[in-house]
C-alpha cells in the first residue's frame, strides 16, 4: 500500500506546531498502525530527519499509552481497539490519513503526537483508592461477600486503561467517562462504599480543576472507548455526586 | 450543599432540572393550545384561568421565566467552558462517527429556539403584560381565542413558527433523554426513556405545528 | 565490598519467615520520617513496595519511564494470581504451593524464599480485596478460583483475562493514596541511568527526565530496583516496547551480581511473527490449552501445501494430523508446562512441519472442543438429535463465553476467524527468571540496594509456573521488602539527608552525560532498531529455546562484534535535550548488548538442561531435558569485571531439605 500521512509536528510544548505531509510506500496490510509509523520513522532517520514522536508501550491494547487521533477519531476507525491494535487492512491503497495528538486543554502536547495525560493521574490521586493500609493485617478476603452482578459491573468499570480516548472523542473534551469509571468501580463494592461520599466530591473537583469540559451526553466517549466503558458509569457518578452534595 | 454551581456536574444537573421543568411546561402549553382546535370556549376558559390565577401569574410565571433564562444562560456558559476545554481544535474531527448531529449541536438548535422565543414574547407575552399590568385593561374572558387566531394569519409568522418547532424537535430528540442521564437515572431505563423521548420530541412540536397550520388554513 | 551471603534464617522452614521478622531491627515511626527510599519501577513489585514503604512513614520517590505508574507492564498479565487459600477445599496448602513452585522451577530456586512466597500468598488476596480489586466471584458472593498450568488444585484467583491490570491498578491506587498524602513523590517519564554508591552503600541514582532531557540527581538511604525483566534482549518478545534491563544492568556494573541470566521463559501460545515489520509479539493466555488441541500435519508435503495456501487445515483428514503433545506426553497432553510445550513446537517446526508462511507456527485447534461442548449443550437443551450445524453453533457459543475476548483479539491481529479455522501459534519470549541476585532480605550484593519482582532472580528457579509472577511481585512489594528493608535502614536513623553534591554524584552524573553525548554525537549510519533486531536474531537463534555450546560460543563473539559496531555506527537523531525516544532506545540497547553476552556466557557454562534452559547436548534419548544436580545445583551469580566476557562466577549452592529432588516428568 502507498499512503499519504498528514502528521502533527511540534518540537515541544512551547513551540507552535503544524501538519506535515509524508508519503509512505510499502505498507503491508498485516502491519499494525504503530508498525506503519515505525517504518516511517526508520525512513526519516535514514534521511537524517527527526522521527515522529508518539506514545506507545505494551502494543497489545492494555497499557493505555498509545493515543493518536486518526482521521478524526481516537484510536482510528476500528471499534474496541487501541491504536496499537489497529491494523492497516482497515485502510486502502492511496488513502490520506490524518494523524493528530489527542486534543484537550488538560492534555498539553509534549512533542509531536505525545500529550501529557498526568491530569488523569491527579484525578485518581484525589480519591481513586480505598484507604486501607497494605500491612497484610486485613480481614480474610471471603469475609466480604460481594453480589456477583455488582462485582462484574465493578470489574467492567475497572477495565478502563486511562488512554484518554473519551476526552479526545468528546466535543467538550470532558473526562466524565474516565472519572466515572473509577468512581463506579468503588461505588459498587462494599469496601468502597465507606468513602464513597468524599471520593466522588474530591475526584470531580480535581477533574474540574484540570480544565476538562462538561458532559453533554453525546455518547461519543462510549463508542470510542477501546474497552467499551459504559455511559451507565456517568449516570452512576451523577447520582453519587448529587447524593454526596446533599450529604455534605 | 457544597458550592453547587461550581462543578461541572452541578451545572449539568441544574441544566437538566430546568429542562425537565420546561418539558412539563411545554406539555401543559401544548394541551391548552390544542383545545383551540377543538373548542373555542374551552380554550378561552383555560386561558382565562391561566391569565388571571394569582398562583399561576405570580408564582409559576416568574419560575418559568427564571427557568427559561437560566436554561439559556447556563447553555451559553457551558458552551463557552466546553470550547475552552479544547484550546486547539482538530484539523480533522469526525463527530458523525460516534455521536448524533443533534447531540453535538444543541447550542444551535437552542439558538433558533431562543430567536423564536423572542418573537413569541413580542407576539404574545409583551402585549399580554401590557394589557394586564400596565394598561390595566378590563379582562374579557373571550379575547384569547381571537388573539390566537389573528396571529396565525401571517404566513411568514407561521413559517417561522414551523421552523422553530422543527428545531425544537431536534433539540428534544437529544435533550429529553440527556436530562435524565444528567440527574443520574440508571441506564436500565434507557430504552424506555428513549422511546418516550422520541415520542415527546416528535409529537409535541408536530402538534404545535398542526395548531398553527390549522388556524392558518381555517381562518 | 560485595556481600555474597544468602542470609537464610536458621530453623524450621515453616517458621523461618516469622522468626526472621521477629528478630530483625525496626525503625521507629518518628525516625522513618527522616529516611528516604528510592523505588525504580512502578509495576506490581515497585508500586506495591512504594505504597507500603510510604504508608510505614518513609519518604519515597518513585521513578518510571512511562507517563504514569499505571502503565507498567505488569498490566499485561492475563491469567491470574496463585494463592494457597484453599477456598475450594481441594487440599491446597502453603506446602503444596511451595512444592509446586519448586518442582515447576526444576529445582533451581531457594527453598526458604519459595516457602515464604507461598506463606504470604494468602495475604495478597486479602489485601487486594480490601483495596477494591474486582476479582471474579461466584453467585454466592465469594471469590472464584480456576486451575492453571500443570498443578492439581484450583488456587488461581482471576479477574477475567485482565488480572495483571486489576492488581496493578490496585497497587497504583495504593500509591495514589500516598501521593495524595505527600509521602510519595512520583517521577514519571524518568529513567534511572545509574546508581550512586557512597562509602560502599547505595545512596542515590542519576535519572534522566525524558521530557526535558535534564539529568537529575536523587539521593536516598536505600534504592529499590523493581524494573522488571529483560526479555526484550530478544527484540521480539511479549514485553512492552520500553521494557529494559538498564536499571538492573547499571547496578550490576556497580557491584550487584547478576544471577542465572540464561533462565528465560518462552511462552508456547503467542501469535506468530507475520513479517519483518513485526515490533512485538502478542501472548494468548495459557488457558486456551485447556480446550485447544495442538497439531501439525503428519506429512511434510501437506505442511508445504498449507504454507503455500494450496491446502486448508480444515481439509486435512484426522489421520493425517500429528497431535504431537498428546503423542509425546499422554498423561498431561496439551497441558504440559510452558517450557515443554514450547520446545515441542520448535522441534516440529525445525523438522519442517511449520504451518505458516515463515514455517514457524503450529495449529491450536478448537474444533473438537466446539463439537464436544456442542453435543453436551444439545443434550442439556433436550435436543439429542441435533444436526451438526446446530451442535457447532451451540459449541461455538460455549467457546465464545470462555475465550471470546482472546478469539476477538486473534481475529483483529491475524484477520482469520478462529472459530472456523485453527489458530496459528508459536512460542515467544515472555518472562525472565534470571535477574539481580538478592539475599533472603531481597538485598543485592550492594548494601542498601534491593531488587524486587521480575528484576530479581529469587523465586522461580529455572522455570516459572503460570499465575506466579503476579504473586511474587506483590509478595515482594507488599509483604517482604517493607519488613526486611527496616533491618538495614535501622542503622541510618542518624545519617540525615544524603547530599547530592558529593564527588560520587559528580562522577556518576558525568558518566551518564558522557554516554549520552557519545551516542548523540556518533552520527553513524544505522538506526538503533537495526542493532536491536540483529541482537534479537542472534539471541533467538543461538540462545533461544534450545542452545548448544557451539551456537553459544558464536553468540558471544557475534554479540561482542555487534556491540563494537553499535558504538561505531549507530545513528541517534535529535539532541540530548527534550524528548528523544531514539536516544532512550539507544541507551537501553547499549545495555542489552552487554547483557546478551553475559546471557550466552551463563548458558554456555551451565552444562545441563533445566527448566527454560535447554542444552541440546543434555537431553534424554526421547528428547527430554537432562538435569545435572551433582554439578549444577547452584545459583550462578556473576560479578561484573569491566567486560561481560570477564564476569566472575560465584556459586550459591542450593539445598533441598524439605523436598526431594526428582526428574520432572509429564509423560
Amino acid at each position: 500500500m502507498n499512503l499519504t500521512l498528514k502528521i502533527w509536528r511540534q518540537q515541544d510544548a512551547n513551540t507552535k506546531g503544524k501538519m506535515v505531509d509524508y508519503p509512505i510506500s510499502g505498507v503491508d496490510e498485516d502491519m499494525s498502525f504503530l508498525e506503519m509509523l515505525d517504518v516511517l520513522n526508520e525512513d526519516l532517520i535514514s534521511k537524517g530527519e527527526e522521527p515522529v514522536e508518539f506514545d506507545h508501550d505494551c502494543r497489545e491494547g492494555i497499557c493505555g499509552a498509545c493515543s493518536l487521533q486518526i482521521n478524526g477519531e481516537p484510536h482510528g476507525p476500528d471499534r474496541g481497539v487501541t491504536t496499537c491494535q489497529l491494523h492497516m487492512r482497515m485502510f486502502n491503497d492511496g488513502d490520506t490519513i490524518t494523524i493528530e495528538p489527542f486534543r484537550a486543554k488538560a492534555f498539553p502536547v509534549i512533542k509531536d503526537l505525545i500529550v501529557d495525560r498526568s491530569s488523569f493521574d491527579r484525578i485518581q490521586q484525589a480519591g481513586g483508592f480505598i484507604s486501607v493500609n497494605t500491612s497484610g493485617n486485613t480481614i480474610d478476603a471471603n469475609a466480604i461477600p460481594v453480589n456477583k452482578h455488582d462485582a462484574d459491573d465493578s470489574f467492567a468499570a475497572a477495565t478502563c486503561i486511562g488512554c484518554g480516548a473519551c476526552v479526545a472523542a468528546c466535543k467538550n473534551a470532558s473526562a466524565m467517562l474516565f472519572t466515572s469509571a473509577k468512581v463506579s468501580q468503588f461505588a459498587l463494592l462494599p469496601q468502597g462504599r465507606v468513602e464513597a461520599t468524599d471520593r466522588v466530591l474530591n475526584m470531580v473537583r480535581q477533574m474540574d480543576e484540570e480544565g476538562f469540559g462538561n458532559c453533554s451526553n453525546t455518547g461519543a466517549c462510549e463508542i470510542e472507548c477501546p474497552k467499551g466503558i459504559s455511559l451507565e458509569n456517568i449516570a452512576r457518578m451523577n447520582r453519587e455526586y448529587i447524593a454526596a452534595s446533599v450529604k455534605k | 450543599m457544597s458550592g453547587m454551581l461550581n462543578s461541572t456536574i452541578a451545572r449539568k444537573v441544574a441544566m437538566s432540572l430546568s429542562a425537565l421543568f420546561l418539558l412539563i411546561f411545554l406539555l401543559q402549553h401544548f394541551i391548552i393550545n390544542f383545545t383551540s382546535v377543538i373548542s373555542e370556549n374551552t380554550f378561552n376558559e383555560l386561558s382565562h384561568f391561566m391569565g388571571t390565577n394569582v398562583l399561576v401569574q405570580f408564582l409559576m410565571q416568574p419560575i418559568l421565566i427564571f427557568a427559561v433564562v437560566f436554561h439559556f444562560v447556563m447553555g451559553f456558559i457551558l458552551e463557552i467552558k466546553n470550547k475552552q476545554a479544547r484550546d486547539i481544535s482538530y484539523a480533522s474531527y469526525k463527530g458523525s462517527a460516534n455521536s448524533s448531529w443533534v447531540s453535538r449541536n444543541m447550542i444551535y438548535s437552542g439558538l433558533v429556539i431562543l430567536a423564536f422565543l423572542v418573537l413569541h414574547f413580542i407576539d404574545f407575552w409583551f402585549p399580554e403584560i401590557n394589557h394586564k399590568y400596565i394598561e390595566f385593561a378590563p379582562e374579557d374572558p373571550t379575547r384569547y381565542y381571537h388573539e390566537l387566531v389573528e396571529k396565525f394569519h401571517n404566513p411568514i409568522r407561521v413559517g417561522a413558527y414551523v421552523i422553530a418547532f422543527v428545531l425544537l424537535a431536534l433539540h428534544l430528540l437529544h435533550g429529553f433523554q440527556s436530562a435524565f442521564q444528567s440527574i443520574g437515572v440508571s441506564n436500565k431505563f434507557n430504552a424506555t426513556l428513549k422511546s418516550i423521548g422520541k415520542f415527546y420530541a416528535i409529537f409535541i412540536p408536530l402538534g404545535f405545528i398542526f395548531i398553527a397550520l390549522f388556524h392558518f388554513f381555517n381562518h | 565490598m560485595a556481600i555474597f551471603d544468602s542470609n537464610i534464617p536458621q530453623g524450621d522452614l515453616a517458621k523461618k519467615w516469622t522468626n526472621h521478622k521477629n528478630s530483625i531491627d525496626l525503625v521507629n515511626p518518628a525516625n522513618k520520617r527522616n529516611i528516604d527510599v528510592i523505588v525504580v519501577g512502578t509495576g506490581l513489585a515497585g508500586g506495591s513496595a512504594a505504597a507500603t514503604l510510604a504508608e510505614l512513614g518513609y519518604n519515597v520517590k518513585t521513578f518510571c519511564y512511562q507517563d504514569s505508574p499505571r502503565r507498567a507492564h505488569s498490566i499485561a498479565a492475563q491469567g491470574g494470581i496463585n494463592a494457597a487459600k484453599n477456598y475450594q477445599g481441594d487440599g491446597d496448602s502453603t506446602y503444596r504451593l511451595f512444592y509446586d513452585t519448586v518442582k515447576g522451577g526444576d529445582y533451581r530456586s531457594r527453598e526458604a524464599n519459595v516457602y515464604r512466597l507461598a506463606e504470604v500468598s494468602a495475604n495478597i488476596i486479602d489485601q487486594c480485596v480490601a483495596q477494591g480489586v474486582p476479582f471474579a466471584r461466584e453467585y454466592g458472593g465469594l471469590l472464584d478460583n480456576r486451575s492453571f498450568g500443570g498443578v492439581l488444585v484450583s488456587r488461581t484467583f482471576y479477574a477475567k483475562g485482565q488480572t495483571g491490570q486489576q492488581l496493578l491498578l490496585g497497587a497504583y491506587a495504593a500509591m495514589n493514596r500516598q501521593i495524595n498524602r505527600g509521602k510519595i513523590q512520583s517521577y514519571n517519564r524518568h529513567e534511572m541511568l545509574d546508581i550512586v554508591i557512597v562509602d560502599g552503600k547505595a545512596r542515590g541514582i542519576i535519572a534522566r527526565n525524558l521530557v526535558t532531557g535534564q539529568i537529575e540527581r536523587h539521593s536516598a538511604h536505600a534504592v529499590v530496583v523493581a524494573s522488571g525483566g529483560y526479555g526484550n534482549v530478544f527484540f521480539l518478545s511479549t514485553n512492552a516496547m520500553g521494557s529494559n534491563v538498564t536499571a538492573s544492568w547499571k547496578i550490576h556494573k556497580k557491584g550487584a551480581y547478576f544471577a542465572n541470566p540464561c533462565y528465560t521463559q518462552i511462552h508456547p501460545t503467542c501469535i506468530p511473527v507475520s513479517g519483518d515489520h513485526q515490533s512485538k509479539l502478542t501472548l494468548m493466555s495459557e488457558s486456551l490449552r485447556n480446550d485447544g488441541r495442538i497439531w501439525v500435519p503428519k506429512k511434510k508435503e501437506d505442511a508445504e501445501a498449507i504454507r503455500q495456501g494450496k491446502l486448508k487445515p480444515t481439509e486435512l483428514a484426522e489421520e493425517d494430523r500429528d497431535y504431537y503433545l498428546e503423542r509425546r506426553y499422554p498423561s498431561f497432553g496439551n497441558l504440559v508446562p510452558r517450557d515443554v510445550a514450547s520446545r515441542a513446537a520448535k522441534e516440529r517446526c525445525d523438522a519442517g512441519f511449520g504451518v505458516n508462511k515463515t514455517g514457524e507456527a503450529v495449529f491450536l485447534d478448537f474444533e473438537s472442543a466446539i463439537m464436544r461442548y456442542g453435543k453436551e449443550q444439545a443434550i442439556i437443551h433436550g435436543n439429542p438429535n441435533a444436526s451438526e450445524k446446530e451442535i457447532r453453533e451451540l459449541g461455538e457459543k460455549v467457546v465464545e463465553n470462555k475465550y471470546g475476548n482472546l478469539f476477538q483479539m486473534y481475529e483483529k491481529i491475524v484477520d482469520e476467524n478462529p472459530y472456523k479455522t485453527p489458530m496459528k501459534i508459536y512460542p515467544a519470549v515472555h518472562y525472565t527468571m534470571g535477574g539481580i541476585w538478592v539475599d533472603y532480605n531481597l538485598m543485592t550484593t550492594i548494601p542498601g540496594c534491593y531488587a524486587a519482582g521480575e528484576a530479581n532472580f529469587s523465586d522461580h528457579g529455572a522455570n516459572r509456573l503460570g499465575a506466579s509472577a503476579l504473586m511474587q511481585g506483590l509478595a515482594d512489594g507488599y509483604f517482604v521488602l517493607p519488613y526486611t528493608i527496616g533491618d538495614y535502614l535501622a542503622q541510618d536513623i542518624r545519617t540525615g539527608k544524603i547530599p547530592t553534591d558529593s564527588p560520587e554524584f559528580d562522577e556518576a552524573e558525568k558518566n551518564v552525560r558522557d554516554q549520552i553525548a557519545k551516542l548523540v554525537n556518533n552520527k553513524g549510519n544505522h538506526s538503533v532498531d537495526y542493532y536491536h533486531k540483529k541482537l534479537g536474531k542472534i539471541m533467538w537463534n543461538k540462545c533461544g529455546m534450545a542452545r548448544n555450546a557451539q551456537g553459544l560460543q558464536e553468540a558471544i563473539t557475534e554479540i561482542k562484534e555487534l556491540r563494537e559496531d553499535f558504538y561505531k555506527n549507530v545513528l541517534v537523531p535529535g539532541s540530548a535535550e527534550g524528548k528523544n525516544s531514539e536516544l532512550e532506545k539507544a541507551m537501553r540497547v547499549a545495555d542489552f548488548l552487554e547483557l546478551g553476552e553475559l546471557f550466552a556466557k551463563d548458558a554456555l557454562h551451565r552444562n545441563e538442561s533445566c527448566g527454560g534452559h535447554f542444552r541440546e547436548e543434555y537431553q534424554t534419548e526421547e528428547g527430554e531435558a537432562l538435569r545435572d544436580d551433582e554439578n549444577f545445583k547452584y545459583v550462578a551469580a556473576w560479578e561484573y569485571k569491566g567486560q561481560p566476557s570477564e564476569a566472575v562466577l560465584h556459586k550459591e549452592e542450593l539445598e533441598y531439605k524439605n523436598i526431594e529432588l526428582k526428574t520432572r516428568s509429564y509423560k
